[in-house]
């Protein structure tokens, strides 16, 4: 409010100023973001691979047919798994991290940190050898005697979403800690004095009081698992197609642009109505 | 849970629920609880009777607040035990103590309006919706914030946020009544005012309480028996009058109120009392407490209040120069240096009217009936 009041109240020059200082990023947003999204938008109105004809057969084609209805579907499944796996894992670390001393803080940023330095793909390879026929949990499956036969893992679902869970996971766990190392302890000390069990104070004051960073990181995973190539592409293999991998073959394998079109404006829908979803629910969050 | 629920009038709520239930002593038998090498709270033992306020009073890191936290059961202490009644309730989690806490920034949850503040307790405990809005207008109108049921605690003044979580507490009708720094978010006109209520409220629902306070004033105001803290232990534990006018010890005296602190020597042990010869020149016979001998080096604390001015020398009273007279409320404080060197506050009532008078010589003495109080000079 007093913020508009002085920006009212401000001289024309010193408004000038401002937009200038965002010119430079918003240039480069309009020539590699808007105008590409625009022609991307043009492309998929043609008809034909060639783009000799204008016409909405692509998107009906894309939208009539079950295999990639499957495909968006399949999508939308993978971030959510992604998010879940990751919220369950990431609430009880984010809370032993709140309990924790400041230098068992450290070292535990640290180890969270830590995937983040080295590349997807390597992370991505490391999971093939721990998720293969002769990896690292076959292996270990086998010699115990849980198993005769190996496990397919390697091009399943559930292999996928273990890889993305622990690639995805510092996306999670990083705006989660943040808020949970905020919430004040006096309020559950007083949800405990006040005959809450801990279960109780954790789903009435916890969760609802921590769930902006949890909105936050729910997003990010979501964004991020529904459009990680590398991982759906290694880990999932042929088997499993899903909407980044679809966009790659159609536009470099079968060089149908206008269908690719249709495909990756069908994942910017996907993901961004996760994303809505998503601050939806943060509407409900009444932290204040 | 167990007791059985008061039916309640609404405007006779308080006088239903004081009767309800009886007063439970709480009982601290030789808590303690130490970090490391350090302790926290040292073979603290303090018996809390039915209904009554006990102020722990103390400088920050004396161990009042961690003591609170332990009764609290946020903490379990090293040592020692923690009774309600006649029951230990050590081994209870802090959910299953039945105690109501006032937090000094209230705690209130921001995400409930203050009837489901108020109501939360009631909740956890599975009352049903119809008790827990019985409750929850039983608790306002006993703090008097009728229509705040709806806003949330974020639209309330620190006062008003202090009322709710005060009604918050008490709704769950706790056997002990535990108060953290209560009075510290508030503002100075208001302090009094949230004082007399809590003391009303303490009465009303004849509640045990405690309340932790780095506070003299606070502590004076409410308390019926203050323990004053230092380093883990009770220093000193009794009435507001007994404390301020029977120091024990030094830190005691100089924690509470001020006080000017004389050197001197004891001439003689008579059977009215210590004669001490002051350093600043005066001679005093002093009925204090204490064992001292003859020749002894001691230090007497004199209040500003116990001590008046004169004009003229005498025996008993000590040369001082005047320099500074401010008037504070109904009393004029004269700032004054003794002839050793001891800087001396007099407090002299005003009357009215009058005003500072200025530099100058002057001689004090002890006011009639004043009781100063003597410790041995090795301990400061």
């Amino acid at each position: 409010m007093s913020a508009a009041a002085a920006a009212t109240g401000a001289s024309p020059v010193r408004d000038a100023v401002e937009w200038r200082l965002a010119a430079p990023l918003g240039l480069t947003y309009v020539v590699f973001f808007a105008a590409p999204f625009l022609i991307l938008l043009g492309i998929s109105f043609y008809a034909d691979a060639e783009q000799t004809r204008l016409g909405f057969d692509s998107w009906l084609k894309f939208y009539t047919d079950a295999f990639y209805l499957k495909v968006i579907f399949d999508t939308l499944k993978l971030g959510v798994f992604a998010v879940v796996a990751t919220t369950i894992l990431a609430y009880p670390l984010a809370l032993v991290f709140r309990a924790s001393s400041p230098r068992m803080q450290r070292v535990l940023i640290f180890i969270i940190l830590m995937p983040l330095l080295t590349s997807v793909v390597i992370r991505t390879f490391a999971w093939i050898v721990i998720l293969a026929r002769e990896g690292v949990i076959n292996q270990t499956l086998m010699g115990l005697g849980l198993t005769a036969t190996p496990l397919n893992l390697l091009q399943t679902e559930l292999g996928l979403v273990l890889a993305l869970t622990q690639i995805e996971m510092p996306l999670m766990l990083l705006p989660l800690l943040a808020i949970m190392n905020q919430l004040d302890q006096n309020l559950i000390d007083a949800s405990r004095a006040l005959g809450a069990s801990k279960w109780r104070t954790f789903f009435r004051v916890i969760l609802p009081l921590t769930l902006p960073g949890w909105i936050a990181g729910a997003t990010l995973v979501f964004a991020s698992a529904t459009t990680a190539f590398i991982s759906q592409s290694v880990i999932g293999g042929a088997r499993l197609v899903y909407l980044p991998a679809l966009i790659w073959q159609q536009s470099m394998v079968v060089y149908n642009w206008p269908f690719a079109a249709v495909a990756s404006l069908t994942l910017l829908f996907t993901v961004l109505s996760g994303i809505m979803a998503l601050s939806w629910l943060g509407r409900f969050a009444r932290t204040t | 849970m167990g007791r059985t629920k008061a039916e309640i009038h609404p405007s006779m709520a308080s006088q239903h629920t004081a009767t309800a239930q009886a007063a439970q002593p709480l009982t601290l038998d030789g808590v303690t609880h130490s970090y490391g090498t350090g302790f926290a709270v040292d073979n603290v033992t303090l018996e809390v009777k039915g209904g009554e306020l006990v102020a722990l009073l103390g400088p920050s890191g004396c161990g009042k607040t961690t003591l609170l936290r332990i009764v609290a059961g946020f903490i379990s202490q090293t040592n020692g035990k923690v009774i309600i009644g006649d029951r230990p309730i050590d081994v209870l989690p802090p959910n299953r103590r039945e105690i109501g806490i006032v937090f000094q920034n209230y705690a209130l949850f921001p995400h409930m309006t203050v009837a489901e503040n108020i109501a939360y307790g009631l909740a956890a405990r599975g009352e049903s919706r119809a008790v827990q809005a019985e409750r929850v207008a039983e608790m306002l109108a006993t703090v008097r914030m009728e229509g705040f049921a709806d806003r949330k605690p974020r639209q309330l003044s620190g006062g008003q946020q202090q009322r709710v979580a005060l009604a918050r507490a008490l709704a769950i009708r706790p056997r002990i009544l535990l108060l953290d720094e209560p009075f510290a978010a508030l503002d100075k006109n208001l302090r009094l005012d949230m004082q007399i209520e809590i003391k009303r409220l303490q009465r009303q629902f004849a509640l045990t309480a405690i309340m932790v306070t780095h506070d003299q004033d606070e502590a004076m105001s409410i308390a019926d028996r203050i323990a004053v803290m230092s380093h883990g232990k009770i220093e000193q534990l009794g009435s507001p009058v007994e404390i301020y006018d029977e120091p024990a010890t030094l830190f005691v005296n100089n924690f509470i109120g001020s006080s000017n602190l004389l050197k001197g020597r004891v001439e003689a042990v008579g059977s009215d009392g210590y004669r001490v010869a002051l350093e600043s020149g005066a001679v005093w016979t002093l009925a204090a407490k204490g064992r001292f001998e003859a020749g002894a080096p001691v230090l007497v604390s004199v209040r500003p209040e116990q001590m008046v001015l004169a004009d003229e020398a005498a025996p008993d009273r000590l040369p001082v120069a005047l320099k500074l007279s401010l008037p504070i409320g109904g009393a004029l404080i004269h700032d004054a240096t003794a002839a050793g060197g001891e800087d001396i506050k007099i407090a002299v009532p005003r009357r009215p009217g009058a005003l500072s008078t200025g530099p100058g010589a002057a001689f004090a003495a002890l006011a009639p009936h004043a009781r100063p109080s003597l410790f041995p000079a090795a301990s400061s």
